[in-house]
């Protein structure tokens, strides 16, 4: 019973981890991208509709390539979440719009276009219910190695997800190490902390923002695709994505933007997301009816809300958000 | 001459906007080998010249020529390919960097090498000027000077040899000074051509070679230094003849106005600001707060303003001139200080921050003192407007008109509109925080004009300073600051400069134990 509920806490916890670290790649150049939920429902949309594509355009479903039933999805999901990043950089970073409403704009802007595309192909399809289904695109990326069935706990625990789940793993650490290791990492923390110096060190603040915003978001996107093509087994439902996206945000902080510590924050939060299920099961002597399993739903931000405050009474500066995050640069500001 | 010049701005223009001309068709050289001290009035584009030079901005018209060749910098990356670097009056640095980490951003792994070759090469050339920067150090951990010293280390490391300072001793002591200028005559000494750019007269004649005079962004002549006086080089400064001379009226009447207590206050991270501080002040007198800056001067001003926690055991009490009435301020928020009748005003550091709204115009600025008079629903705006109208007519105020935001106003302009409303409302204690700083002789002499005023008129002012000139020629008495704990009270009369330099950078401990 524990190894199934770790299980289903990391599961639920890539889709955070994609989205946490794009967004901690995208907040360490000062921008503060609160489209982050819209970025992964339209990165989870856009690998839909390319699977959609994919899978109609074959007479038979069973003669599915594999490497383009995977690689067409991806492309997509990424081309999808890349033009957000693109629109959210140019709004912010040449127009210099304030970064908050851009970001929210993005959200609303990124779930009504998900939801509309997803209307749509329910329509074409004209299915009874109001999802729809892509189980042999969904089956290439949750396969699994198939010897994991057989190694008991171990193998449930660490070795039965699909390759996208290692995938997020190996960004964060990538990415946990570019930060820290390179001199390009340098100089985007640098541009988040105080563009002003880096500019007059020489760094393009601007390319740096606009790179940063946009692999970012592409990052997230995955997170996207991720839950639609393996987490619901390639079923797209309007709004079935939740509140994830806003839950990789509150991520971010809890993890001090460090995308190492967000491989362990994302297995944490996936598992307070979802330990409502379990409750009956780990205490068969508390009952714990429903409403009271929905004050539990709160679990993961009230954890956030205490890292905040023990961030801030703590006082590390190491640990605090970059310095000028929100804030749009101009070089010639007086 | 030609050849021999490092640099050369022919016929340099820049605008801000369609209003604000910063250069004017600009032709200047500074040679190789010399210190040039880059003087002139706040808006005379001295800092606007140099960041085109640096990078920051690209003039509209006009050319600069570096070592003889047509330029183009069309960026800080431009600049420091032609050796040319610049430490900024705000020091580009990165708060959570260490040294060496500041040292190699922006520059290429495979020409700097790791992070143990930049230490290295920083501590050479630490060893040959005279510096000392440690490496490892986090930049927020270093003091001012230390991030001066790091920003020079930074300009020399990418190969500058034309290095331009915009007012760097403005945050330094006296002996931080006193190094700061024997480094840069190493460097001079070394074939590094220096551009200095300062408002302290003493300091361009101490260091420079030769002085070049910049007046409403247009280039007035430059004088070789050994044959300028301060006087002279004030009147091509500010173009007309100026009484140089600091008042300091004598007041016979001096009443007892505030009593500071065991004043003990932490900052924002928690570290004790403020240690144990006693103090008077008198109405009809000056009272001047000398140290480093960042030594509890802000932590002072803010507890008797009302905006500060003090810890326990503290008292702050405020005598009434006219009631002779005590009143206990520790406790007290702003409002209750204000309701109660406490005349006090005051004048913080931070301008734009603390003191004005920058993006509202002079009165709605001066509305922000006022609007809790009055009982109709509706605000009176004309009071506001005409207290705006007298400020800006008495103190000469330069603006394009009463509701121009503040913001777009210079610096001193900025500092009369906020000196001038604090003063309207007839305060019986006046404190400013670093009135003159960032302004031109001319604006700082109104404002000594201004605080002398008051004083005369048996205002109680405290007046928190850097320049130690100013504070011995214009205050009664000076209270030093070391580390957060009074180091002394001299009087400005007898007490010499190097005592109160000496004064805030040890602390008299001795005296202290032998009680």
């Amino acid at each position: 019973m524990i190894v199934s509920f770790i299980h289903r806490a990391i599961m639920q916890g890539i889709p955070l981890l994609f989205g946490a670290t794009g967004e901690i790649v995208t907040e360490k150049s000062g921008n503060l991208n609160l489209g982050i939920p819209g970025v992964m429902y339209v990165g989870g949309i856009s690998g839909v509709i390319g699977a959609f594509m994919y899978e109609n355009s074959l007479p038979d479903k069973s003669m599915a390539n594999p490497f383009l039933a995977i690689m067409i999805p991806l492309l997509c999901s990424l081309l999808g979440s890349l033009i957000m990043g693109l629109i959210y950089s140019f709004l912010t970073t040449t127009l210099r719009a304030n970064q908050n409403v851009t970001g929210l704009a993005i959200t609303t802007f990124g779930v009504g276009l998900g939801n509309f595309f997803g209307g749509s192909l329910i329509k074409i399809v004209g299915a009874d219910v109001p999802s729809i289904t892509l189980s042999t695109t969904s089956k290439f990326f949750s396969a699994h190695l198939p010897f994991a069935d057989n190694m008991g706990w171990f193998g449930e625990i660490f070795l039965s997800y699909g390759f996208l789940a290692y995938l997020a793993v190996i960004i964060a650490i990538v990415t946990s190490l570019f930060l820290k290791k390179t001199r390009t990492g340098l100089n985007l923390r640098a541009v988040g902390e105080n563009p002003a110096t880096a500019d007059a060190a020489g760094v393009n603040v601007s390319r740096y923002k606009y790179m940063s915003t946009c692999v970012g978001s592409m990052i997230a996107g995955l997170g996207g695709l991720y839950y639609v093509m393996d987490y619901v087994s390639g079923v797209w439902s309007n709004d079935g994505f939740g509140d994830r996206g806003w839950l990789a945000i509150a991520l971010v902080i809890f993890t001090v933007w460090k995308p190492n510590f967000a491989i362990i924050g994302s297995i944490l939060f996936g598992g307070l997301y979802i330990i409502h299920n379990y409750l009956n099961q780990f205490f068969p002597f508390i009952p714990v009816d429903m409403s009271t399993q929905e004050l539990i739903k709160m679990a993961p931000y009230l954890v956030t809300v205490l890292v905040l405050i023990v961030n801030s009474m703590r006082n590390k500066r190491e640990n605090q958000p970059p310095e000028a995050l929100g804030l749009s640069y101009f070089r010639e500001d007086r | 001459m030609e050849n021999k010049a490092a640099v050369s701005f022919r016929h340099i223009t820049k605008a801000f906007g369609s209003k604000v001309v910063a250069n004017k068709d600009v032709s200047m050289d500074i040679m190789s080998g010399e210190i040039l001290a880059l003087l002139g009035e706040n808006g005379s584009g001295k800092t606007t010249l140099m960041n085109m030079l640096s990078g920051i901005y690209h003039q509209d018209s006009g050319e600069i020529f570096v070592n003889g060749e047509e330029a183009y910098i069309n960026s800080p990356k431009d600049a420091y390919a032609l050796g040319i670097g610049m430490i900024h009056q705000h020091f580009k640095l990165v708060d959570v960097f260490t040294a060496t980490e500041n040292v190699a951003l922006g520059m290429d792994k495979k020409t700097t090498g790791g992070a143990k070759e930049i230490a290295k090469a920083i501590t050479e050339i630490c060893d040959r000027y005279g510096f000392d920067v440690d490496p490892k150090k986090k930049v927020y951990n270093m003091t001012v000077s230390q991030k001066q010293t790091l920003e020079i280390v930074k300009a020399l490391y990418r190969g500058a040899n034309i290095l331009i300072l915009d007012e760097p001793t403005a945050v330094l002591t006296p002996q931080e000074t006193d190094k700061l200028f024997a480094v840069l005559r190493n460097m001079k000494a070394d074939g590094k051509s220096i551009i200095i750019i300062t408002h302290k007269l003493n300091e361009v004649l101490a260091i420079s070679d030769r002085v070049a005079i910049l007046r409403k962004g247009e280039y007035i002549d430059s004088v070789i230094t050994s044959e300028a006086t301060v006087q002279s080089l004030t009147d091509m400064m500010v173009g007309q003849k100026v009484e140089l001379d600091i008042e300091r009226p004598e007041v016979e009447d001096k009443q007892l106005r505030l009593t500071i207590d065991h004043l003990t206050c932490l900052d924002k991270y928690g570290v004790t600001a403020l240690d144990d501080v006693s103090l008077e002040a008198y109405g009809g007198e000056i009272l001047g707060i000398a140290g480093i800056s960042g030594s509890g001067q802000k932590q002072l001003l803010e507890a008797v303003a009302g905006l500060q926690e003090a810890q326990d055991g503290a008292s702050i009490t405020y005598i009434d001139p006219e009631s002779g009435a005590k009143e206990e301020l520790i406790g007290k928020s702003v409002t209750e200080i204000k309701k109660r009748g406490i005349a006090l005003s005051f004048v913080p550091e931070d301008r734009l921050g603390m003191g004005l709204v920058g993006a509202m115009g002079m009165s709605d600025n001066m509305m922000l003192r006022s609007y809790e008079k009055g009982h109709s629903p509706f605000t009176d705006r004309k009071t506001p407007r005409d207290l705006a109208n007298r400020v800006k007519d008495e103190l000469e105020v330069v603006t394009p008109g009463i509701s121009t935001p503040v913001r777009k106003l210079s610096g001193g302009n900025v500092q009369k509109v906020l000196v001038g409303r604090e003063i309207a409302s007839n305060p019986t204690v006046l404190m400013a925080a670093y009135a003159v700083r960032g302004l031109d002789i001319n604006t700082s002499y109104t404002i000594y004009r201004l605080l002398n005023e008051q004083k005369k008129k048996g205002v109680a002012v405290i007046y928190v300073g850097e320049d130690l000139d100013v504070l011995l020629a214009l205050c009664d008495r000076i209270a030093v600051l070391c580390g957060g704990k009074l180091n002394g009270i001299v009087d400005g009369r007898t007490a010499t400069k190097e005592e109160v330099g000496l004064m805030m950078t040890n602390l008299n401990t001795e005296e202290k134990e032998g009680e």
